[in-house]
């Protein structure tokens, strides 16, 4: 082996070990493992139905990143996903012709729900975890007062079928469902989106909301559009879970904090600026393949959420304990550091002459 | 002239949250007197006290892990955790009460500690590390009771059911809590500390202040006062219910209260009275909804909404941070003179 | 004369192997006000870092009492009685003054904390100062920043600070408020503080100082009592170099033409009767003091903090720019001064930091502006690691070239800077000023600002000088340091106005 294979093979491991790469070695090792208790897991049909199994979680995942990624949280995902069911079951009935309506007026939901969820973040200035939290009492109250507290109704199959069904008798695969192609499909289009201007802004508005206007974004309208496509996933996802799970006013219960786990797993840091659409959707199959794993060993199926919270807490840790040391930057000039974090250390600014420092000096003034 | 505007500026945030409170109150008690009912009648009175007492703990507990610019998501799972503990200890023997109520509470605050060591050694962010438990206690009651469990004896369901007068003995311990809590927050060491660590960890530290003890502090008693909260439960349930605390959403509605309070969710600033008058527009809201007959449902939506708009409200009262030279129409604003300053 | 409470002795400092302080000595007397004065990157605050425990010394040495001491923290520093009162405050703005001054030493009383008695303390310590009329009760952030700066110096005094160095202390202070900080520094230098005093106004330093220390590029050049000093000396001291060296002279074929941009009697909260038009080729800089309203002229300009008064041209077409967004639009560049606050996305890469205007204002360019990126790089003579390097861990110099190329991209009419060169070396400081030569020659309108007199001087075409948001005067390129500084300080009222 050359030297050069060598350290290939070197930047691979250290990526793999970086906290953006840990999740794609936790989930290679989950895969494998399952495989190993279950060969026929690795079976292309199988495989097929493991994914989609996997796409709703992922769908809001990846909105859910959006989000996060721009420096805020949705927590209004997990009740806008009952919604949604709820909506679909009540309204489509047994009546096919319906379906089409009724998914044009999910999209509809979705997209308003994600502009006031945005809409008031931004310009009402109210921290979002406030307001997303809102927006879910508000949503899942309202639809269980629709309703009467009990959800009924078993919409129409051609609806169902979106969420179960696929393209049959391919070969090797046998089925290939449709939530496998809609997961697709929301994975290059986030993919897409995120190689963008917009997702591109979107992170360095995370990052740094001032700087980004100070070139020329427009913080209100990009951070918005996020909530909005994180409205649109759990809509999507809630379509995808009609079929899949069935009408009932918990479907959608969990799936904020799920996601937010998944997205968290992924590397991508809560306040913004870190992380990528990648990242977020390998971290949602590694969460589902974990439970995978749980559903083959003996572990009893309750204590899911007890692994989930080790693990959580774990990620989280071992990208801010272990990695904190290498953040340590190798300048490469020869000026004096302009290192963040050198100057703060005192909360001193580094501009010794800054004019107009009346509104520096007062920065940190909070708001509320 | 000016001073007095200045002094309606610098109003304090739980001033506004009570007067918030007393308008909320005029309001609901005119719309019940339109359906021929009393608001204020003793037993009415009765009502909302109790609805606030089992919040009212969560909330304390929340306050004080958001003012150290923590958050505490898993209440609930204490919350049930400390029923179950509390009950099945007691097992309906009088003579257990005293161990059983230690011995929840003891639990609960080795979570509480639990959480801050893993916010504060372990630098995970609160969310995550509350979450984190959270889901591990929700793991551990899952698998371990399948209903409720054990049995409080009736001694012990006087906390729950006894009061003076129109008030329950539970809202008199939570509201003597809050006083307590309050003068910590005053004239404690960990109090000034815990706000300074909210308000910016790195200033606090070159001042001196050890920057990890009143965040860690602050997570047991969040856990303390969610126990406090399920003993509460326990005794008014008579048994341990490994679901009460997450039906209650006690992990969000203590968040909300607090905020509705006036504490500042990113830490730093607020008060404990504000918490408890948010806590208190919680529960007339949610009598006035009983008492006029509203779909239970339908509360979720308004609280969702009160939520939102009362945090837009402070939102929008923000000091001007920088000084201002000229007024709009372009005179000169009187700068600070020698005599006058202040 | 007394023994000095402080001593430094052949201090040395080096970054990155490359040594900024190359040997300075000083020493603090009880009850003197000792005035460090010198250009921006003569080593002040590098020297005031290291008394003030923040950055630690690699050569010569440092006495307290003639005991030899090393702190590795500030927290040292200030039990060893040294205190600093930075620009930056160091105050919680939610708790009350007197909470502020006795954080981490609260005063106990059967347990718990004396709160009376810290509000005592603090009224007693204020009115020690001559400043009886900060109430200890009232919010930090609630108070002028004047008053905030008091509360400093009370907070240092309260933990029986023996030296309190000050950093530019005011630098954002209004003149009447500057009073109230000459009589805190009086009662300071009765109690027997010894007082180390960094500042650009000379006045000040004149009016303050005993003794004077001056630096130039990381040496010390000279101390001496105030008294044997005068302005002219004190300047020719801090400069000692011919100006002209470093700027590049106009390129001759720069044509100064139709005016790009024209505001007429523009103000907001900050600013009042801006009249300013600035020609396609033409440079125009920016004087003044800190505070003068130079950085909210260009905000304004910019739609960041914009123009509540006034109207406002860009080519001869009448411009609204509420945002920085509708500047950008209209080919309006803003280098702001503090580059991590408004300047860079420091966690993501530098091809990411140079496309940031260019993806926010004119996405469809994305494409083609990816692929000028790495040569305009190259021509910025930007070191990096490569394009997905991330932004926080270049050094300052190689930072602002980023910030530079991200306005680049955009092809702008008209550049804003505002401290171009603060914070970085003199290879890069060449390199900025080249630049601002070959956007003249483009036909691009320049203003900048700077606190460096000589660089206005150097680079611009003629100068502006600020007082208290207004301009108040306007200078032709071969003025002189003094000339300005004279209308900055409203010494020469209104030179050619």
């Amino acid at each position: 082996m050359t030297a050069r294979t060598d350290s290939r093979i070197q930047t691979v491991l250290r990526a793999l070990i970086s906290p953006k790469g840990a999740v794609y070695l936790l989930l290679i090792v989950l895969l494998v493992s399952v495989t190993a208790i279950h060969p026929s897991f690795a079976e292309p049909g199988q495989l097929m139905r493991y994914i989609q199994r996997v796409a709703p979680i992922a769908i809001v995942a990846i909105g859910q990143y959006f989000v996060i990624v721009s420096g805020e949280f949705d927590l209004s995902m997990g009740s806008l996903v009952t919604v949604q069911v709820v909506v679909a079951g009540t309204l489509v009935g047994q009546d096919d012709s319906r379906t089409v309506p009724v998914l044009l007026l999910l999209l509809v939901i979705g997209v308003l729900v994600g502009l006031v969820n945005g809409l008031v973040t931004t310009r009402l200035k109210v921290p979002s975890f406030i307001v997303t939290l809102g927006m879910m009492l508000a949503l899942y109250g309202g639809v269980l007062w629709w309703t009467g507290g009990a959800a009924t109704g078993n919409p129409a199959d051609s609806f169902r079928q979106i969420g179960r069904s696929g393209i049959h008798d391919l070969p090797v695969i046998g089925l290939l469902p449709w939530s496998v192609l809609i997961l697709a499909a929301v994975v290059a289009i986030a993919a897409w989106l995120s190689r963008r201007p917009f997702g591109k802004t979107l992170v360095a508005i995370g990052d740094n909301p001032s700087a980004a206007r100070f070139a020329g974004a427009s913080v209100q309208r990009t951070k918005t559009m996020a909530f909005v496509l994180s409205s649109m996933s759990a809509t999507i996802a809630g379509v995808l879970l009609v079929g899949y799970a069935g009408v009932h006013p918990s479907v959608g219960q969990g799936y904020e904090f799920t996601a937010i786990t998944a997205v968290v797993l992924g590397g991508v840091v809560l306040g913004g600026g870190r992380g990528n659409v990648w990242g977020a959707l390998a971290g949602a199959f590694a969460l589902e393949t974990l439970f995978t794993l749980l559903n083959f060993t003996a572990v009893p199926s309750t204590m899911r959420s007890a692994i989930q919270g080790v693990i959580i807490i774990a990620a989280v840790a071992y990208a801010g304990v272990i990695f904190k040391n290498r953040r340590a930057p190798a300048a490469v000039a020869s000026d004096p550091p302009d290192a963040p974090g050198m100057q703060q250390a005192t909360g001193e600014a580094q501009s010794t002459e800054s004019a107009g420092s009346g509104a520096t000096r007062n920065h940190n003034t909070k708001e509320n | 002239m000016k001073a007095l505007i200045a002094k309606l500026q610098r109003l304090d945030t739980t001033v506004i949250v009570l007067i918030a409170l007393v308008l909320v109150l005029a309001l609901s008690a005119i719309l019940v007197s339109t359906v021929g009912r009393n608001l204020l009648s003793p037993g009415n009175i009765r009502d909302i006290l109790t609805g606030m007492s089992v919040l009212g703990f969560v909330a304390i507990g929340q306050t004080l892990v958001i003012l150290g610019g923590s958050l505490d998501l898993s209440v609930p799972y204490v919350v049930s955790l400390t029923s179950l503990i509390a009950a099945e200890t007691m097992n309906g023997r009088t003579g257990m009460i005293v161990p059983g109520v230690l011995l929840a509470l003891g639990v609960a605050s080795l979570i509480g500690l639990a959480n801050g060591a893993v916010v504060t050694f372990l630098r995970v962010h609160g969310f995550i590390a509350t979450l984190g438990v959270g889901l591990i206690l929700k793991g551990y009651l899952d698998t371990t009771y399948k209903g409720t469990a054990g049995q409080v004896p009736w001694e012990f369901q006087l906390f729950g059911a006894t009061g003076i007068g129109p008030v329950p003995i539970s809202t008199i311990v939570m509201l003597a809590c809050a006083g307590f809590v309050g003068f910590l927050l005053a004239r404690s060491k960990f109090g000034h500390h815990l706000f300074a660590v909210g308000g910016n960890a790195e200033v606090a530290r070159l001042s001196g202040v050890r920057t990890r003890r009143p965040l860690i502090w602050a997570h047991v008693a969040g856990s303390f006062f969610a126990g406090i909260a399920g003993l509460l439960l326990a005794s008014r349930l008579g048994v341990g219910s490994p679901t009460v605390g997450v039906q209650g959403s006690y992990d969000l509605l203590s968040i909300a209260a607090v905020v509705l309070g006036g504490t500042l969710l990113a830490g730093g600033r607020g008060s404990i009275w504000g918490t408890i008058g948010g806590v208190a527009i919680f529960a007339v809201l949610d009598n006035l909804m009983s008492v006029m007959q509203v779909n239970p449902f339908f509360k979720d939506m308004v609280r969702g909404a009160v939520i939102i708009l009362a945090v837009a409200v402070y939102s929008n009262r923000r000091i001007v941070a920088r000084r201002e030279r000229f007024t709009s129409s372009g005179r000169e604003v009187p700068q600070l003179t020698e005599e006058g300053a202040r | 004369m007394t023994e000095p409470i402080l001593t430094v002795t052949d201090a040395r400092k080096q970054f990155f192997g490359v040594e900024v302080l190359h040997g300075v000595s000083l020493e603090l007397a009880p009850g003197s006000v000792h005035g460090l004065v010198g250009e921006n990157g003569a080593g002040k605050s590098t020297l005031m870092k290291i008394i003030a425990g923040v950055h630690r010394r690699d050569g010569g040495d440092m006495r307290i009492d003639g005991e030899l001491v090393d702190f590795g923290h500030p927290l040292e520093a200030a039990a060893a009685g040294v205190a600093t009162v930075f620009q930056e405050f160091n105050l919680l703005p939610d708790r009350t003054v007197a909470q502020n001054v006795f954080l981490g030493r609260e005063p106990r009383k059967r347990g718990m904390i004396d709160t009376k008695g810290m509000c005592r303390s603090t009224a007693e310590l204020l009115e020690d100062l001559g400043i009886p009329g900060i109430p200890p009760t009232a919010r930090a952030g609630e108070l002028t920043v004047a008053e905030q700066q008091i509360v400093e110096i009370v907070k240092a005094l309260s933990v029986g600070a023996r030296v309190i160095s000050m950093d530019e202390p005011t630098a954002a202070l209004a003149d009447h408020e500057v009073t109230i900080l000459y009589r805190v520094i009086e009662r300071l230098r009765e109690r027997g503080v010894a007082i180390l005093y960094v500042s650009h106004r000379l006045k000040e330093i004149f009016d303050l100082c005993d003794t004077i220390t001056v630096l130039k590029d990381g040496s010390h050049v000279s101390t001496d009592p105030a008294a044997d000093l005068d302005e002219a000396a004190l300047v020719r001291r801090m400069v000692g170099r011919p100006i002209s060296a470093f700027f590049p002279d106009p390129d001759p074929g720069t044509e100064i033409g139709a005016p790009r941009i024209t505001i007429r009697s523009g103000g907001n909260t900050q600013l009042d009767g801006i009249d300013l038009e600035v020609r396609a080729g033409e440079v125009v800089g920016i004087a003044g003091l800190q505070g003068s309203g130079r950085t909210e002229l260009l905000e304004a300009i910019f739609g960041a903090a914009p123009f509540t008064r006034g109207s406002l041209e860009i080519d001869g077409a009448r411009a609204v720019i509420k945002h920085p967004r509708q500047a950008a639009r209209r080919g309006v560049a803003l280098v702001t001064e503090d580059r991590k606050r408004t300047g860079l996305a420091l966690n993501q890469s530098i091809l990411d930091n140079a496309l940031l205007a260019i993806r926010s204002v004119f996405p469809r360019r994305t494409q083609a502006s990816r692929a000028e990126i790495p040569g305009m790089f190259s021509s910025l003579e930007l070191v990096s690691q490569g394009n997905k390097q991330e932004a926080q861990t270049l050094s300052g110099g190689n930072q602002q070239k980023v910030v530079l190329a991200k306005w680049l991209a955009m092809r702008p009419k008209i550049v804003l800077l505002d401290e171009p060169t603060r914070g970085i070396d003199v290879g890069a400081k060449v390199a900025v000023y080249q630049l601002i030569r070959a956007l003249a020659k483009e036909g691009v309108a320049i203003v900048m600002v700077s606190s460096e007199t000589p660089e206005v001087i150097g680079m611009a075409d003629r100068i502006l000088v600020m007082r208290d948001g207004r301009i108040v005067g306007e200078l032709s390129s071969d003025t002189d340091e003094e000339s300005v500084l004279a209308v900055a300080t409203g010494a020469a009222e209104e030179v050619q106005q």
